[in-house]
């Protein structure tokens, strides 16, 4: 075939191309949207019927009910609670240690950067692993930890098998699990940090503590807000570490909206209110999300000049 | 297969001749004890051939969802006979417990294909049941062009069947006349005591025999024992926690879980008697029970027993029989009592577990599917799997008369086929069939916990929690 011949061949095939282009691109993104969007609908059709799996004959739309039965449920306000307690409480402490580690570990050394390395060790570990672990850990017949409090003073400390300690003792794991995902975050903010106004500072004899409140921090608090962003919106969706330690117990301790709804549709087989609480938290995930993004974009604009 | 060893296993299978003498004239001519199994499984499958056309499904395949356990084991050691007999191909896959419920919901729910029967307990097909995921068996069981005349039914002990079959109405007895048979018995465990002989013995106190002695006797045993607790019992925030002792002794009391007036269900657990039973309950378990009792599953009940950390244990009596086995510190030393918690009692009345089979109604070929069902409940494999392996406790009558299998428990659990011959004329389920049974029982363990942890009087909590069943059955039409 000669060259000649093959321009007409080219033209058409590069039109339809660049015509079709646009959407051939999105088509990924779109099957991606079908993939989240068919669930998440079917989801709000189930959560607006009396839907009990055991009982095929009661189903049938009832527009709502299943949320209104939650203002009047105590236990979902207790779930409610339960839930925002743990996600700020571990959030609050994750970041306080997290950010007290990089601060240690902020000044480049061998010694440093072997440290960081390891303590990233917990993060590689199955929160649902690390939890059993921790209950191996806090048996009472022959748990390490439970022998530290004996040794301590405390012999009747029963960690999560007492509503006293139970959220003391999963909110433990949750830090020993994740604060290094914190640090390696504030870590790298901390790195990128330009040096300038810190050495304007020690030239005009700023003290430590004041250079971290009136520099470190402000310039660091895109960084903390994005880790305790992360954070917080997988905090509040807790399900394997309370899980696997005490099945959202004793009685209904650590009864947070994943385990709830977990129950609800696996061992109840209702349905309706299992999806019902889900949709609740999802309104709560966004919510929380979006001040947070607000808040990260004023600060950016700040940085920026443009505020 | 040498023809002297062939007749006399055939002398075997005509009743000419026990299984003791079998083995020990096999042995003399020296087949050794797997081989002679081997042999004798062979020539059951030759007898079980005899009477039916097996090869009807010959060429089909079956696929099961197990879960980890050791009836699954017995069933496996023994497949090959089952392919060999019927010429069929059997898969499966197999679960460990903590996520094997999930997955059959998952499985049901979908409306999947891809399992033709799986493993189940009787309280589950109250929901698989009446949500029209699995079928009722009497179909298969009465039509004797599709079951083999050796299968033998009525083999089965009376307690045990029946509670595997429910006519569907919440409230409705199990076992009654109308009933579907939603599930084949397959292995089952009554609740009694297990407990360590030389720890009672060292603090002189003898087996209890109703609950105030008990609680008296775990106290005692603890206080003897340096770094034990008294009793083991389950607490974890599961329904799990109510079914074993908890519900056995609570029966024996005569106290209900719900109240049926004429269809319509109440909650039944804020009597007197059943507020008095709770106290003791209670109160044992906060003073010899486990320190961390509110996540004690079967897991950690068996475990502390088998460790030597807990002097008895209510509960299922096949934990005890696995834990005086293999490598436990508390090997050969565990020993077995029937229990009846309430002093008035004539006999025990333990709730039982039935780990069942059933067949998915979403099956391809449910008739070829029944052929794996009847084989795996059957008396040649329950026979195999109670001599063998460790089938216990079986489901068939035929099995407990089996002399080598009352020796075999004799020899090496004490006092087993004396608790469990004493226990099975009341064993059964007792709780009442609906549709919310996980619902309510996962509530009533919650309640327990906090009862336990002093959070609510006991009064107050039973009848709180009455209030909220009684709410939940109204809301689900059932009150």
């Amino acid at each position: 075939m000669t060259a000649h011949a093959d321009i007409p061949a080219v033209r058409p095939r590069a039109r339809i191309s660049s015509r079709y282009l646009p959407y051939i691109l999105s088509l990924p993104a779109l099957l991606v949207c079908i993939g989240i969007l068919v669930p998440f609908v079917t989801a709000i059709y189930y959560s607006l019927q009396r839907y009990r799996m055991s009982q095929p004959w009661n189903r049938g739309m009832n527009w709502g009910e299943n949320y209104l039965n939650f203002l009047s449920d105590s236990s979902f306000w207790h779930t409610l609670q339960v839930s925002l307690v743990y996600a700020f409480l571990t959030v609050g402490i994750e970041l306080l240690l997290g950010l007290g580690i990089a601060l240690l570990l902020q000044k480049r050394s061998k010694v440093n950067n072997f440290v960081s390395i390891m303590l990233l060790m917990p993060l590689m570990t199955a929160p649902a692993l690390a939890a059993l672990m921790f209950k191996l850990m806090t048996n009472s017949n022959f748990g390490i930890l439970s022998y530290f409090m004996q040794v301590l003073g405390f012999p009747d400390f029963r960690w999560g098998a007492s509503p006293s300690t139970a959220l003391f003792t999963v909110v433990l794991v949750d830090v020993w699990v994740y604060t290094p995902f914190i640090m390696i975050l504030l870590l790298a903010g901390l790195r990128s940090l330009p040096t300038q106004p810190f050495e304007a500072a020690a030239l005009d004899g700023v003290p430590r503590l004041e250079q971290f409140w009136r520099i470190t921090l402000p310039m660091l608090t895109p960084y903390v807000l994005t880790a305790a962003l992360f954070r917080l919106l997988d905090s509040i969706q807790q399900f394997d570490i309370i899980y696997a330690m005490t099945q959202g117990g004793p009685g209904n301790t650590l009864m947070v909206f994943q385990v709830e709804a977990y129950l609800n549709f696996f061992q109840s087989t209702n349905v309706g209110r299992s999806t019902a609480l889900l949709l609740i938290l999802w309104a709560i995930t966004y919510i929380l999300s979006n001040i947070f993004v607000k808040h990260w974009l004023r600060l950016r604009e700040r940085a920026r000049g443009e505020a | 297969m040498h023809d002297k060893e062939r007749d006399l296993i055939s002398a075997f299978m005509r009743g000419q001749m026990s299984r003791r003498s079998l083995i020990k004239r096999l042995g003399l001519m020296g087949a050794t004890a797997a081989s002679a199994g081997t042999l004798y499984n062979l020539m059951s499958t030759n007898a079980l051939a005899a009477d039916f056309d097996w090869k009807k499904h010959s060429g089909k395949g079956v696929k099961l969802l197990l879960n980890k356990h050791p009836y699954t084991d017995a069933m496996i050691a023994n497949l090959d006979n089952f392919k060999q007999l019927t010429g069929m191909d059997v898969t499966y896959d197999v679960f460990p417990e903590d996520v094997y419920f999930d997955k059959v919901t998952a499985a049901l729910s979908s409306g999947s294909s891809e399992y033709d029967a799986f493993m189940t307990g009787a309280y589950m097909t109250w929901t698989y049941g009446p949500a029209g995921w699995i079928v009722d068996h009497n179909e298969w069981i009465n039509d004797p062009s599709k079951t083999n005349p050796n299968y033998n039914w009525s083999d089965m002990l009376d307690g045990v069947r029946k509670s595997c079959a429910w006519n569907g109405v919440p409230g409705g007895a199990l076992g009654s006349d109308d009933a579907k048979q939603w599930c084949i018995p397959w292995g089952y465990e009554q609740n009694n005591l297990t407990f360590n002989a030389g720890m009672l013995e060292k603090a002189g106190v003898g087996v209890p025999s109703n609950l105030d002695e008990l609680i008296e006797a775990a106290a005692k045993v603890q206080a003897a024992n340096d770094g034990i607790y008294g009793i083991g019992v389950r607490g974890s925030r599961s329904w799990a926690t109510i079914h074993p002792g908890f519900l056995s002794a609570y029966a024996n009391f005569g106290e209900m879980d719900l109240s049926n007036d004429g269809g319509k269900l109440s909650a039944a657990m804020n009597t007197a008697g059943s507020k008095a039973f709770h106290a003791k309950w209670v109160k044992m378990i906060q003073d010899s029970g486990a320190a961390d009792w509110s996540t004690h599953t079967w897991y950690q009940v068996g475990t502390d027993l088998g460790a030597g950390k807990s002097a008895m244990i209510f509960d299922a009596d096949i934990l005890g029989y696995f834990m005086n086995g293999g490598d436990n510190a508390m090997a050969g030393k565990l020993a077995y009592a029937p229990f009846a918690a309430n002093p008035e009692a004539q006999a025990p009345t333990p709730n039982i577990w039935i780990w069942s089979l059933a067949m998915s109604k979403f099956s391809k070929d449910l008739d070829a599917t029944w052929y794996f069902m009847q084989w795996a409940s059957g008396p040649e494999h329950g026979l195999f799997g109670a001599t063998q392996m460790d089938f216990v406790n079986p489901v068939r009558k035929s099995v407990w008369e089996s002399m080598d299998f009352r020796d075999r428990l004799n020899k090496s659990y004490p006092g087993y086929v004396e608790m469990h011959d004493v226990s099975a004329p009341g064993a059964s389920i007792k709780f009442t069939a609906q549709p919310l049974f996980f619902d309510l029982t996962t509530e009533w363990a919650a309640m327990l916990q906090r009862m336990v942890a002093k959070e609510i009087p006991v009064d107050e909590g039973l009848d709180q929690l009455a209030d909220s069943m009684d709410s939940q059955l109204s809301e689900a039409g059932l009150r």
